[in-house]
């Protein structure tokens, strides 16, 4: 490298001896340098923009000359495929217990058209604008005969309507199968099977996926080709189902409720045999999410598996199951009931008092708070927190549903301070769904054994681990029982059928989450029948009930979800093949004839 | 006697700034770029409609509003296209601070609208997305500290430039937004390559990305069949590209007619991304050639313009700013056409967006601003070349 010296020393010699100053010669010199730096630079810059303009010529070009190939070659049109049949029925059918169809195919046509093909593109137009009439004809004439190739007219087309475009006669309109989902039940467990959309579509097949429910957790099983189209058999029955949710709608009018949910559950295999959640919808047509209010008074909310409230006094009878299991009580301990108990700044006080004290029996029999409290406080937090989990209501439920994964039931997450574990005792401070709660009390009293919910038809009964001992489900049991006999759920009473279960009354807490309402309730009746050796469990939730026969409004279970569970049982019972046990009506009224 | 010349009396500067402004402009430019503008207009009579439509919105409510930020686009383009290089240095490199820092909020303060990056800010009549004003800002920065590089004695500009590069792609890309920040990394190497950048390092570095290239194809199952699916000749029919295929097929060489496209109908981004697919469908070929040559206008005479430009700072930031604007219309419709895997980017002045319609017209006058014809010593150039040492 040849370097410039800045000072040419020759010229500032000169300078000096002149008597100049050195320094404007010295500017002179950078400036010159500066002058030369910057020609260099350019005559290298001008090179390698000229690069950069071929390499943009090239690219606009290039796009040029593709826009120009694709402009000349004709548009991929959608070929006749050789036989289109071999797309139909690939999604399996869905049925009840019993094999009854609750969600199907059903195959319908997409109408489009190839106006190249066509004989008489206007009268075909005109046609076809006579027989839909949402149809403009002056837009279909203008298609038809602008030069296109491939034409869309409509997605979904009836038997009847296809009938009527074949009868145009023109070769230019064709159809493509169209495979739809079909609930030929309407709104009926509607909760349960969700729905289905067209997922990616073409011209001869589109693809039908689950959106929600059933249809949507099973989705690949019920696309899975290699089951052949076998049929997905559920755990529901559908005349219970249709049952329940005819009773529970009638309840929901006549107790003022702006919702309710219902699940009628196998005690002993969890198999859910119907489950219902009011309002509903209709999933052949089935409506778009929400996007303002609250999600959970859409009728596409199902309260039985995602609504997580607090259930009340259903829960007294874990605590005292609980109790009972470790030996800490029997049915005829006295519990020290005087309201209001108080505990540090809380107190604790009964819907009325029950006196200075109750039995373990009548504890749960009048439902007391106070009582549950006290015995609550014998078991403690460490065992409680336990208990509830071996019983499944502090983790989402493993019910084959696509909304069940992502509810989950609130409690304190980080301690269990002794005014949680009183509260929780009966039933606040804690939430689950119904489903949750259902399947607690199939635990209980099925002779102890752990139940997991299931929608799925089950040849084999699953026997769960051990939860309680045959005893104390005997024990719990009769309680239960004592509860319709002679407690507050006395409306629930079916003759014949030895109902047994406990009501829940819980005020709505209010949105922001800060207190409770004062008038807004949530009630619960958590039953089981027949009550020696249970078959099935019923949960009844009403949403803001008001019972307003009496002189005051009356909001507890007892007059509002009782009786509605007591219809419901006097409906299902029968079609269940529960046999009631009659009465005998006295020594002379059945005379035996015997020769 | 020289204070008598220099400072004494001071001169009306020679003629007024209309007159030497559209002297010194480059027409053909500013030309092209209304011509844009217009198409873009006409475009989003078509290609809009739809998407009012299903938002429930008179039908020509994004027409109008193409209007009203295009009409304050171009007034920016020209009032920007006014100023003196030195008042747009400055003014860029402040921008670029402000710009800078509410890229750094925007994860604290900024809306998704529900797509899954955050990138825009949400003023309620309006949104605004940074990194569309970051890449001029950005571009004047770094010519700035480029030729600062070069001076005698001048600081280790291109290290600085490549650091801010560096940060502020990541920024874009923990957004994330991989094409903003591919486009400012694209836009930093453009001006290194022209700042001087070794040969021997850019052989190297094409080298590399060949190497690292086939390397990904060779070992990234996931890379491979994203490469295959775009050399794939059948594209599948049901997907975007294969909807904006069809159209350009459709519209052959004189379009199928004015509002008798389809494909508006069925592409969720017929009104941004595949604007040009509208184009094509009911225009044709023609208007498709039309785009493509205005915006080879303007890139192209830019180009040559700033070829004679000595002032390196000048040079720069003209060129950075003259290939985003290029690039990205390349990409636009290279991703039509398929010669480019799918990535969206709105093709400039064309799509709709209120942000980046603005942003363009700041870029554009800013590259106007660069471009306008200014004396560049050539008498001098041919004394100075017999000066003695």
């Amino acid at each position: 490298m040849i370097r410039t010296p800045l000072r040419p020393l020759a010229r500032i010699l000169a300078a000096r001896a002149k008597g100049e100053n050195p320094d404007a010669i010295e500017r002179e010199n950078i400036r010159l340098r500066h002058e030369e730096l910057r020609d260099r630079a350019r005559a290298r810059a001008e090179g390698r923009l000229f690069v950069l303009a071929l390499f943009f010529l090239c690219a606009f070009g290039t796009v040029g000359i593709r826009m120009g190939v694709l402009a000349a070659t004709d548009p991929a049109e959608p070929r006749s495929a050789g036989s289109g049949a071999q797309i139909l029925a690939n999604r399996a059918d869905i049925t009840d217990r019993n094999g009854q169809l609750l969600a199907t195919n059903l195959v319908t046509w997409s109408l489009y058209a190839q106006p190249r093909q066509m004989i008489d593109p206007e009268g075909s137009a005109r046609a076809l604008a006579s027989i839909f009439p949402d149809l403009d004809r002056d837009r279909l004439i203008r298609q038809f005969t602008g030069g296109r190739t491939f034409v869309w007219i409509k997605r979904r087309i009836s038997p009847e309507q296809r009938q009527a475009v074949h009868d145009i006669g023109d070769p230019g309109l064709l159809f493509g199968p169209r495979e739809m989902r079909l609930y030929p039940n309407g709104a009926l467990a509607a909760h349960v099977l969700g729905g289905a959309a067209f997922g990616r579509e073409g011209v001869h097949s589109a693809e039908v996926i689950g959106t929600a429910g059933v249809e949507k957790t099973f989705d690949e099983r019920l696309r899975d080709p290699a089951n052949q189209g076998r049929p997905l058999v559920l755990s529901l029955d559908l005349s219970v189902q249709a049952a329940v949710e005819q009773v529970l709608e009638a309840g929901m009018a006549l107790m003022n409720a702006k919702g309710a949910a219902a699940v009628v559950m196998d005690a002993r295999t969890g198999e859910v045999v119907a489950m219902a959640s009011l309002p509903d919808f209709d999933p052949n047509d089935r409506p778009a999410p929400p996007t303002s209010g609250d999600a959970s008074d859409n009728p596409l909310f199902n309260r039985a598996v995602q609504g997580v409230y607090e259930l009340g006094s259903t829960y007294k009878i874990f605590t005292v199951a609980q109790a009972l299991d470790l030996g800490l009580v029997t049915p005829e301990t006295r519990i020290d009931t005087r309201s209001p108990m108080t505990h540090g700044r809380h107190r604790i006080r009964d819907f009325r008092n029950y006196g200075p004290e109750l039995s373990v029996t009548d504890v749960i029999v009048k439902s007391s708070n106070v009582g549950t409290a006290r015995i609550a406080l014998m078991i403690g937090a460490e065992r409680q927190k336990a208990f509830l989990a071996r019983l499944g209501l502090l983790a989402p439920t493993a019910i084959e549903m696509a909304e069940a994964p992502g509810v989950q039931p609130l409690f304190p997450q980080k301690n269990w301070p002794e005014i949680s574990v009183m509260t929780i005792s009966y039933g606040h401070g804690t939430s689950a769904s119904p489903l949750h709660l259902a399947a607690a009390y199939a635990t209980l009293v099925n002779g102890g054994y752990k139940v997991t919910p299931t929608i799925l038809h089950r040849d084999i009964p699953l026997r769960g681990e051990r939860v309680i001992s045959e005893q104390t489900s005997a024990i719990v049991r009769s309680m239960l029982r004592e509860t319709v006999a002679r407690g507050t759920a006395t409306l629930a009473d079916v003759p014949g059928y030895s109902v047994g279960g406990k009501t829940g009354t819980a005020d709505k807490p209010l949105r922001d989450g800060r207190g409770y309402h004062s008038d807004k309730v949530i009630t619960t009746f958590a039953g089981m029948f027949p009550s020696d050796n249970p078959a099935y469990v019923i949960v009844v939730s009403l949403d803001e009930p008001v019972e307003t026969s009496g002189p005051e409004p009356r909001r507890t279970a007892g007059w509002t979800a009782v009786p509605v569970a007591a219809e419901i049982i006097r409906r299902i019972a029968p079609i269940l093949g529960v046999r009631p046990a009659i009465a005998t009506a006295g020594e002379d009224g059945v005379t035996l004839a015997r020769n | 006697m020289t204070e008598m010349v220099h400072g004494g009396v001071r001169v009306l500067g020679g003629d007024p700034v209309i007159p030497r402004w559209w002297r010194t402009i480059d027409r053909w430019t500013m030309t092209a770029v209304f011509a844009l503008f217009g198409v873009g207009l006409l475009l989003a009579l078509a290609a809009s409609v739809p998407l009012a439509e299903r938002n429930g919105l008179a039908s020509f409510y994004y027409v109008e509003r193409q209007l009203a930020f295009g009409g304050a686009a171009l007034a920016v383009m020209v009032l920007t296209s006014m100023l003196s290089p030195d008042v747009v240095r400055r003014l860029a490199v402040l921008a670029f601070a402000a710009v800078f820092v509410s890229l750094v909020l925007l994860p604290f303060l900024g809306t998704d609208f529900g797509k899954g990056a955050t990138r825009w800010y949400s003023f309620g009549f309006a949104s605004v997305q940074p990194s569309e004003f970051l890449k001029p800002a950005f571009v004047v920065l770094c010519a700035w500290l480029m030729a600062a590089a070069q001076e005698i004695n001048g600081p280790p500009g291109r290290l600085f430039s490549f650091v801010v590069a560096v940060i502020v792609a990541g920024l874009l890309a923990i957004q994330p937004d991989f094409g903003q920040a591919a486009l400012i990394l694209f836009a930093w190497g453009v001006m290194y390559f022209v700042a001087g950048a070794p040969m021997l390092l850019l052989i190297g570095l094409g080298g590399a990305a060949a190497g690292v290239g086939a390397l990904a194809y060779g070992a990234s199952e996931h890379f491979a069949r994203r490469i295959d699916g775009f050399l794939a000749p059948e594209v599948d029919p049901r997907t975007q590209l294969g909807f904006a295929t069809n159209a350009i097929q459709e519209g052959g060489f004189f379009g199928v007619g004015v509002g008798e496209g389809q494909v508006k109908w069925s592409l969720p981004d017929a009104h941004t991304d595949f604007i040009i697919a509208v184009a094509a469908e009911e225009y044709g070929l023609v208007l498709v050639l039309f785009i493509i040559g205005l915006f080879a206008t303007v890139v192209l005479r830019s180009l040559a313009r700033l070829m004679r430009e000595r002032d390196p700072f000048i040079r720069l930031a003209g060129t950075g700013l003259v290939c985003v604007f290029g690039v990205q219309a390349v990409i636009n419709m290279g991703v039509a056409v398929r010669l480019l895997p799918a990535k969206g980017m709105t093709l400039p002045f064309v799509s709709y967006g209120g942000s980046s319609l603005i942003a363009g017209g700041i870029l554009v006058g800013m590259l106007l601003a660069f471009t306008r014809t200014r004396p560049q010593g050539r008498i001098a150039d041919v004394f100075g070349r017999g000066r003695g040492r």
